[in-house]
């Protein structure tokens, strides 16, 4: 059917809209990188010595490594030498002490994200960190988190009032020489966010970080903490948006959770970055080190996300089931539209008896978009009675794209049980022609039947971002009819 | 409502449908009969405007105006409704999203408000005891799973509520048990009115026992080859359709 495949190529016309830059002084440290601008880095974030020697330790690690080749995704070399590693908004050289004193035009970046710092606009419960650039810029409900005893504060912020807590945990999930971007991450990372929640503290909102990068010619290497303590409960979430621009962008950051024993965490990404052009001119590289450790017994993370943007995506949300009975979960939607280019999945560590992990990968691939999942689940001899269970879904718009799934599968306990279910399928065109005989637009039939195909996972996601997310998908695959 | 002249249809390169001339007017129900393979799916494909049929001659007129060159999410909203043979599985899109994102196509294509949640369940409840389906059928996927009784069951629950001014129904009634057969039935017969019209594709009698026709119609080979009204079917349900067809051979 010549004319459909048309129809898809014609349709596959998205609009990005969160573009535009913002014009604000900024402050940068000229391209380049040695011992001297991590030395700056940290002097200008006016952190303690075992900061400074952390971040040198990673540094001389990473000289000696290369980066790695294995992921199904092609994209020039990296010329790390001519990125900055460095920018902040001017006016926080003196930090702000209060979202009163944040630059105003910063603020007027975020309501335009449909991000309002400001406390009273936002929605209720869900508190905000905002991190432009390589800074966080404002945090709200501070105090509100406070009465609960949660800690929640940009990672510069916790380096100086929590430097006890960071030293206890950071590098404690991903050390530094855990791979090649994570080595860089831990050498020149700017900031991030820091979440504790004590002992049997239930957070009493949602927790969310909005990740912006506005400056050219700079990579973002955020740095993101969760502590959930014996007993606690915490969800939180992260989005992210950049401008456009013709140059592709290193983002390149390191998550790290620990769940105590009988703790909880739950975190979800809504991942937006710049993906290019329909030509594949430009887009966020955002190569990403993701992962929890379940320490503790009954312990639980679930991480679930839903990436539609980037130019290329490498990230693999991981599990490390240590705590007896702790349990992993994995729930994703990864698009690759036009000429993105997606390798995710993620790596279940069954290390504790009766583990459990639950993978659900959905991927979609439209225009020229190759989407691959990429999914470790590994059984220690110590696993007795583990499970794990995947399903790893493809769907594909139109025939220039690819889907690609690479499971692996080490079990070394024999009584462990591991499942893996895979389809591969194209929206059909009687479906679209049964929902357009209903009166539905194509466009919207093909948007109802994507979220359909991603419904087990967007139910994962917390109420008020469930529909964003829906909505940014129907955006992404704007006109990718097939 | 409907005026069909000399349709010509080929699917490729092969002629189906062969100069087919059929008027409906709004109030009627028109019952359409035939061998396996004569063109009866291919006709109601067409009128509601699946793309992979090519109208190499000939018109149709829906109130007026040119049916084949509307989109088919058009000719939905200007109230053509097909009920399909073989309803399609839809995976992860529940009936009720389905129905409500339909219902307001139409709605907004009326320029009307799109409906509220609670009107909306109130509709689809009513309709649903009419069709005897259950509740925590609304939540299930779009004829996933179902039985095919339960698609067709849904077919019709679905025109209940987006109440079509001409619906065609192509062999609803074929693999329903007795019961379901008068449930369809009593649904079908709930829509008839004088502004609206129906056909009916249909293998068997017994259904037009339970919904009475004003005409009904035999196509073979691609061709309307004989007219007449409920004693046709009972003959034909009698004979068969060689008399039919050899009648129309010497013709
Ligand atoms: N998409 C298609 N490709 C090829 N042939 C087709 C296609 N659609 C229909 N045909 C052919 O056209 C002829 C008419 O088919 P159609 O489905 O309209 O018959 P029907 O009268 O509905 O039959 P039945 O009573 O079995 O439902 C058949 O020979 C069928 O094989
Ligand atoms: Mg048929």
């Amino acid at each position: 059917m010549a004319t459909e495949q048309k129809e898809i190529t014609d349709l596959v016309k998205r609009k990005y809209e969160h573009g535009f830059v913002t014009d604000i002084e900024q402050e940068f440290v000229p391209p380049g990188l040695d011992e001297d601008v991590i030395r700056l880095i940290s002097q200008k974030k006016g952190e303690p010595e075992f900061m400074t020697e952390w971040r040198l330790k990673a540094y001389r690690h990473w000289l000696t490594m290369k980066e790695p080749d294995w992921a199904h995704v092609r994209f020039n070399p990296i010329d790390y030498q001519a990125i900055s590693y460095y920018a902040a908004p001017k006016s926080q050289e003196d930090a702000p002490k209060s979202l009163d004193e944040v630059d105003p035009k910063l603020l007027e970046t975020y309501d335009k994200l449909g991000i309002p710092l400001h406390e009273r606009a936002r929605l209720a419960g869900v508190a905000v960190d905002a991190v432009f650039d390589s800074v966080s810029v404002a945090t709200t409900f501070k105090e509100k988190l406070a009465e609960a005893g949660v800690i929640f504060c940009s990672f510069s912020d916790a380096v100086k009032s929590h430097p006890e807590l960071v030293r206890k945990y950071l590098g404690s999930v991903v050390p530094h020489r855990d791979n090649f971007y994570a080595a860089l991450n831990s050498a020149v990372f700017s900031d991030g966010s820091f979440v504790y929640v004590p002992k049997g503290v239930r957070c009493p909102m949602e927790l969310s970080t909005y990740f912006r990068i506005n400056a050219a010619n700079t990579g973002q290497f955020e740095r993101t903490l969760i502590v959930a303590d014996e007993g606690s409960h915490v969800s939180y979430l992260e989005g992210c948006t950049a401008p456009m621009r013709d140059e592709n962008q290193l983002h390149a950051a390191v998550v790290e959770l620990v769940a105590l024993e009988g703790a909880e965490i739950k975190y979800s990404t809504v991942q937006n970055w710049y993906p290019g052009d329909e030509q594949g001119v430009g887009g966020i590289y955002n190569f990403v080190t993701k992962r929890g450790e379940c320490r503790g017994a009954n312990s639980k993370i679930s991480w679930t996300q839903v990436e539609t943007g980037s130019a290329i995506t490498w990230k693999y949300p991981s599990c490390v089931l240590r705590g007896e009975n702790s349990v992993g979960e994995f729930y994703s939607v990864a698009v690759a539209n036009n000429y993105q280019q997606a390798d995710t999945g993620t790596k279940m560590v069954h290390i504790g008896a009766n583990t459990r992990s639950t993978i659900i990968s959905k991927g979609i691939s439209a225009g020229h978009g190759q989407n691959a999942y990429r999914g470790l689940v590994r059984v220690l001899p110590t696993a007795r009675g583990a499970r794990n269970y995947t399903q790893c879904d493809s769907l594909l718009l139109g025939d220039k794209c690819g889907a690609h799934t690479f499971p692996y599968i080490e079990s070394r306990q024999r009584s462990a049980r591991v499942e893996h279910e895979a389809t591969t399928s194209k929206i059909s065109e009687d479906q679209l022609f049964y929902c357009r005989q209903r009166g539905l637009s194509e466009e919207d039939a093909v948007n109802m039947i994507v979220n359909g195909f991603c419904r087990e996972v967007f139910k994962e996601l917390p109420m008020e971002f469930a529909v964003e997310a829906q909505n940014l998908m129907n955006v992404t695959l704007e006109g990718a009819v097939g | 409502m409907l005026t069909i002249e000399n349709l010509h249809v080929s699917v490729e390169e092969r002629e189906i449908l062969k100069g087919l001339d059929l008027s409906v007017n709004a109030g009627e129900v028109h019952a359409i009969m035939g061998p396996n393979g004569s063109g009866k799916s291919t006709l109601a494909q067409v009128l509601a405007g699946k793309d992979n049929y090519n109208v190499t001659q000939g018109r149709v007129l829906y109130r007026g105006e040119d049916l084949l060159e509307m989109e088919p999410e058009e000719r939905a909203r200007r109230g053509v409704f097909l009920a399909f043979q073989y309803p399609t599985e839809i995976p992860g899109v529940n009936n009720a999203y389905l129905l409500k994102a339909a219902l307001n196509a139409r709605r907004e294509a009326d320029g009307e408000q799109p409906v509220d949640a609670f009107e909306f369940m109130r509709l689809i409840r009513s309709r649903m005891e009419l069709m005897n389906i259950s509740k925590e059928f609304l939540n299930r996927s779009v004829n996933e799973g179902f039985s095919g009784g339960e698609k067709k069951r849904n077919e019709i629950l679905q025109m209940l509520v987006l109440e079509p001014s001409l619906a065609i129904l192509d062999e609803t009634d074929s693999g329903l048990d007795v019961d379901a057969l008068k449930i369809v039935a009593a649904g079908v017969n709930s829509l008839r009115s004088a502004d609206r019209a129906m056909v009916l594709v249909t293998h068997y009698e017994r259904l037009l026992e339970l919904i009475v026709p004003d005409h009904v119609h035999v196509l073979s080979d691609g061709r309307i080859v004989k007219s007449g009204d409920h004693e046709l079917a009972r003959e034909l349900d009698a004979r068969g359709y060689d008399w039919v067809q050899q009648e129309a051979a010497s013709a």
